[in-house]
């Protein structure tokens, strides 16, 4: 039997997969560091062309960016501005910045495509900022791909808070 | 520190044109509760929108004024608004935040009730005496409900007048708030529910502010606007589009610009033309010209607001002097395309929001103000006088604010009846 029939009968593949779950780990704490760190340059190239980053609102976290108001839905081109912003000298609410410290674990892959794998993780975002600590709990649940270097990168980042409300968060003004 | 009595929170000197507000009126515990009594629960306040409860048989919870309600349609799909407490010992009768149901449970001792309030079922009623009147103990309707167009408001004051009066001049913009799609609004899915560590009346006074946006908002206009391949030149330009502050009487105020470009008019300008079009057909050139073609920030007294460039319907109650909890919703036409409906939350989002690239400035502006405000023995005063000289105050100026305060003012010192609100300039270049 051919590979590729193999495949069509087993769409769970247990071999030649976009990735195992040892390099979704690494690349979701090697991303983590770089937003811990503001390197945000550097982060948003982990973000493909296409990619999304998204946070739906808390009442509806399982709702779909097209049909439902989310918290932040930004393409690409919003992301790069939101990078460019968040590097700039006027954006107020991240000035100072806020000292974050992201704890993500429980990392899971839940489905493998040809070209893409979903994942999942757990994280614990933890900021301060004028005297004040918030933290942001919740799940990722992103689509990877593979870039043209054979890289993992981000078609879909969604952070799915579990938090009820923004209370007193008040803003979501770093990548979460 | 001194006790400042109510009547000396604001200083209001309409010949000399000072308007200062003193700072404890930011920052006192007993304000809050004066304003409690005498604005928050005299008034008309916002607490749904009709499309929220859209079938008959649904429901939802939230707070409204400080207290817990249930907002319910009920199986003829008239709606109505109960207090969320048990009539027999207080629980709260519906704990989840929306559903749909034929019958609503207080689990502590199991009485139910449907959704029109009528008590349904009291396990093993024998127990009572005849004295016990079932008819009385179904959930309490709060004092007074009205829906104004599908916007549903409140008030816990049971003499309070009519509120299409209440509205007042603020009514005829607020219908331009409905208006704007051709058709239907509803609420879409998907609330922004934050907080502010700041004064409710900080939030009063951004709301309606187009002194701030150039100087807070400038990552909006000089970066993102550039970003997404825009001339910002109408916004922050030497001939900016500037607009004008208004005084719309019982506390209700405003600010009104020409409309300019947003991503909204560069992404979907077919569709909004078409729009516009059926506006014409439908109100005439007129009224049509007057709900397309301006952008407004409306400020229904005390804590409701309506921003026409995003569409959105925000209102926000203070828990404590220096904290409040804030609900903004977008209000979209019903039957949009979903290509529309899109571009319009991706205009919302890109301003609007705890994650958007703007309200988080406001956010930190605020809570900035009220860390400022443990100066306040040193540094009393707050100054709200810009614009006040002229007979059209711009809206980089602050009458609409003015309006607020001589409400709230009149307010707070029990005086019930009617408040001018107004500069009177007119008065004052009449006598020169």
């Amino acid at each position: 039997m051919a590979t590729q029939d193999l495949a069509r009968v087993a769409p769970a593949r247990s071999f030649d997969p976009v990735a195992t779950r040892g390099e979704v780990e690494e690349f979701l704490v090697n991303e983590a560091a770089l937003l811990d760190e503001w390197k945000l340059e550097e982060w948003l190239a982990l973000v493909a062309e296409d990619g999304r980053y998204l946070v739906p609102s808390l009442d509806s976290p399982e709702s779909d960016h097209r049909a439902a108001l989310f918290l932040i839905s930004d393409d690409r081109r919003n992301l790069g501005s939101r990078v460019k912003q968040l590097l700039g000298r006027a954006t107020w609410a991240e000035f100072p910045r806020s000292r974050t410290r992201r704890l993500v674990t429980n990392a899971r892959i839940l489905e493998q495509a040809d070209d893409w794998v979903k994942v999942t993780a757990n994280f614990a975002v933890w900021r301060f900022q004028h005297d004040a600590t918030d933290c942001y709990v919740g799940r990722y649940i992103h689509l990877l791909v593979r870039g043209p270097g054979g890289e993992l990168m981000f078609r879909e980042r969604r952070a799915v808070l579990d938090l009820e409300t923004l209370r007193p968060h008040g803003k979501l003004s770093f990548i979460l | 520190m001194e006790k400042v009595e109510p009547r000396d929170f604001i200083v209001d000197d309409r010949e000399n044109g000072t308007f200062r507000v003193n700072r404890r009126a930011f920052a006192d515990p007993e304000i809050l509760e004066t304003e409690r009594r005498e604005i928050f629960d005299r008034t008309w306040l916002y607490a749904a929108h009709v499309s929220e409860i859209n079938t008959p048989g649904s429901f939802l919870t939230r707070k409204v004024g400080g207290r817990p309600v249930i907002v319910t349609s009920d199986a003829l799909g008239k709606p109505h608004v109960f207090l969320n407490s048990c009539p027999h010992r207080g629980n709260l009768v519906c704990l989840e935040k929306s559903g749909s149901a034929r019958a609503l449970t207080c689990f502590y001792h199991a009485w139910s009730f449907d959704l029109s309030g009528k008590l349904l079922g009291v396990p093993d009623a024998e127990a009572y005496t005849p004295a016990f009147k079932r008819e009385e103990m179904g959930l309490r309707p709060v004092p007074r409900m009205e829906n104004y167009r599908g916007m549903i408001f409140v008030s816990y004051d049971p003499d309070i007048v009519n509120l299409e009066s209440y509205l007042g001049d603020a009514r005829e913009y607020l219908d331009y708030m409905i208006d704007f799609g051709g058709e239907e609004v509803e609420i879409v899915q998907g609330a922004q529910a934050y907080s502010m560590k700041a004064n409710w009346k900080l939030l009063v006074e951004n709301s309606m502010d187009g002194y701030h946006a150039l100087s807070t908002h400038q990552r909006y206009f000089r970066q993102y606007l550039p970003d997404i391949g825009m001339d910002p030149a109408a916004w922050v330009g030497a001939n900016r589009t500037m607009g004008r502050g208004v005084n719309l009487g019982g506390g209700h105020a405003m600010v009104e610009s020409p409309q300019r470009p947003t991503p909204l008019t560069g992404s979907a300008k077919a569709e909004l033309d078409a729009i516009r079009a059926r506006l014409v057909e439908k109100h005439g050139p007129d009224r049509a010209h007057r709900i397309a073609d301006y952008t407004r920030n409306l400020f229904i007294f005390p804590n409701l607001i309506l921003i026409s460039l995003w569409h959105t319907v925000r209102t926000f109650y203070p828990l404590r002097p220096d904290y409040m909890e804030i609900d903004a919703w977008a209000l979209f036409p019903k039957n949009d395309s979903q290509q529309l409906r899109q571009k319009r939350m991706d205009n919302f989002l890109s301003f609007l929001g705890p994650g958007g690239f703007a309200t988080p400035d406001d956010v930190s502006g605020l809570e900035g103000c009220q860390r400022g405000f443990a100066t306040m023995r040193e540094l009393p005063w707050s100054d709200i006088s810009r614009g006040m000289g002229r007979e059209e105050p711009s809206s980089q100026d602050e009458l609409q604010m003015r309006a607020f305060w001589r409400r709230w003012n009149a307010l707070i010192q029990g005086k019930r009846g009617p408040t001018d609100c107004a500069d009177r300039p007119e008065r004052r270049l009449a006598a020169e």
